[in-house]
């Protein structure tokens, strides 16, 4: 398996007036093979969001270099990161603030297709399909986002992700504000969409159970340092880290 | 666990002309602690908000009593009500941050809600309050006095709500999916301090959660809601380990479950 998406000592520090500088993401090394899905778990404030706004280049790092299929990416600009976005989706974790309230759904899912220049008529035929592969009726492409439920909604950001038909996913909480039963549908429209594009992914996620069952290995982050990586079973089952311990002792059973 | 506190008996409530919950009946003991699940929009909050009088103008209980110590508090008035919100129920939030006044200390706060209820001075108040932070094993109580809700984590402003909820030491307190905005670390911290509650106070609570491991931990009994109607009702271990509803057993079925060795 090639590397698609590479961090090479991603490190971002904000700093404001008056408080001590805050390493928010600090040296972060690793490797997305094509394929893959890589669990990326934490508390708040670990870094994790941070990391993942900087893959999908929603922040410029401090320091450190981005690669995609080998090629920086770290600092790209105006079209050339209007080309990566063809590559790398993400999908946030609250749907509905993730589409715009006075447009449809169907309007914010064909958005970057109209950006690359597509034609109209193709555009809406492409929204049905990924409406569908989304498990979502076409006819939702009229609908606006507070006429949805969050599931649904959370269905029609991933249809929106897939639309530019990316390698990668990026993942950021998107189940954390669901309920359970259709968190388990939206894993198991994730899962699906892994099988059948080989999409690899970066996952976010606060849930240790749901990383275990989706993901091919994972990264514990801690004050924004990767403090343990492996398999997920490896880290759950006999974790080395304090830190990690403490969040797998936390776990509710 | 001997004496019923509340009881709910047959109790629908309508938004309108739209009725959200019908026919829950159900009744709390004291000490024990009822975990009320469901998913969202399935009447969870609607029904602990029906006791407190929280409805807002639109939504009322429509049919059914609530008996708090065998008074219906249906039928009381604003100024009763308000007697009884607070001293004799307390609750607590999903967003303890959101629920405290942003520009008011908690200490402030803690001020207020008290002399609502009774004469008391500021130096009382916080002496009372201290005593309190320290039961609860705060680790630096001065500090969460004086502290502005937006200076405190997530975690603590929740353990700070708690503790303002039970300064008037309330036989009943609700919690209204009081771990879900927290950390898996912040949120064992938080159901553990409501299980020392109830040791301290013999506190009973009402816990409205969609996790159902948060109810495993805690619940005594569990209340199982869907579209506003309870599909079950029982003691937790029984309806967590032998649930006898489709509903329930879906509902357990999407929770995904850590495998923590080899062999499970």
């Amino acid at each position: 398996m090639s590397i698609i998406l590479e961090a090479e000592h991603l490190t971002k520090i904000f700093r404001k007036k008056g408080s001590a500088p805050l390493k928010a993401v600090d040296d972060i090394s690793f490797q997305l093979k094509e394929g893959e899905t890589l669990g990326i778990v934490g508390e708040s404030g670990s870094g994790k969001s941070t990391l993942a706004k900087l893959l999908t280049r929603l922040t410029d790092p401090t320091s450190g270099t981005l690669k995609y299929e080998g090629k920086d990416i770290t600092i790209l600009k105006g079209n050339g990161l209007r080309e990566l976005y063809g590559d790398i989706q993400m999908v946030f974790q609250d749907p509905v603030s993730s589409f715009d309230p006075r447009r449809t759904l169907g309007d914010g899912i064909g958005e970057s297709l109209r950006n690359r220049g597509m034609k109209k008529e193709e555009i809406q035929k492409r929204v049905e399909e990924v409406l569908e592969q989304a498990g979502l009726d076409p006819r939702f492409a009229s609908r606006y986002p507070h006429e949805v439920s969050g599931g649904q909604c959370q269905r029609a950001a991933i249809a929106r992700a897939l639309a530019v038909e990316p390698k990668v996913l990026i993942c950021d909480e998107a189940t954390s504000a669901l309920d359970v039963t259709i968190q388990k549908q939206i894993m198991e429209l994730l899962q699906k969409l892994k099988e059948q594009h080989g999409l690899s992914f970066i996952f976010i996620c606060h849930n240790l159970a749901l990383v275990q069952m989706f993901c091919d290995r994972v990264l514990v982050l801690y004050e924004g340092r990767i403090v343990e990586c492996g398999t997920p079973d490896e880290i759950i089952q006999s974790p080395c880290e304090v830190y990690t311990k403490k969040l797998i002792e936390s776990v509710f059973e | 666990m001997c004496e019923e506190i509340l009881k709910y008996d047959s109790v629908e409530v309508s938004f309108g002309e739209k009725v959200v919950v019908s026919d829950v009946s159900f009744s709390l003991r004291q000490g024990e602690i009822l975990g009320l699940v469901g998913e969202s929009g399935s009447g969870k909050s609607t029904l602990i908000k029906a006791a407190m009088g929280l409805l807002g103008t639109n939504g009322m209980v429509t049919k059914g009593d609530i008996l708090y110590k065998g008074q219906n508090i249906l039928d009381i008035s604003e100024k009763e009500k308000r007697r009884i919100r607070g001293a004799q129920i307390g609750m607590i939030f999903q967003d303890a941050g959101a629920s405290l006044c942003p520009i008011r200390t908690i200490g402030e706060q803690i001020c207020e809600s008290m002399r609502a209820h009774r004469k008391i001075s500021k130096s009382e108040a916080k002496s009372h309050a201290m005593e309190l932070f320290e039961k609860l094993h705060f680790k630096d109580g001065k500090r969460v006095w004086d502290s502005y809700p937006f200076e405190l984590s997530g975690g603590m402003n929740q353990r700070a709500g708690i503790a303002i909820a039970m300064l008037m030491n309330p036989p009943i307190l609700f919690a209204d999916e009081p771990t879900s905005a927290l950390d898996v670390t912040v949120q064992r911290q938080v159901i553990n301090e409501m299980l020392h509650l109830r040791e301290l106070f013999g506190t009973s609570i009402i816990i409205v959660t969609h996790d159902l491991g948060v109810v495993k931990v805690m619940a005594d009994t569990v209340l199982v809601l869907k579209d506003g109607k309870k599909v079950e009702y029982g003691k937790a271990e029984e309806v967590l380990n032998d649930p006898q509803d489709a509903y329930t057993q879906k509902l357990l079925s999407a929770v995904p479950v850590l495998r923590r060795s080899v062999n499970t």
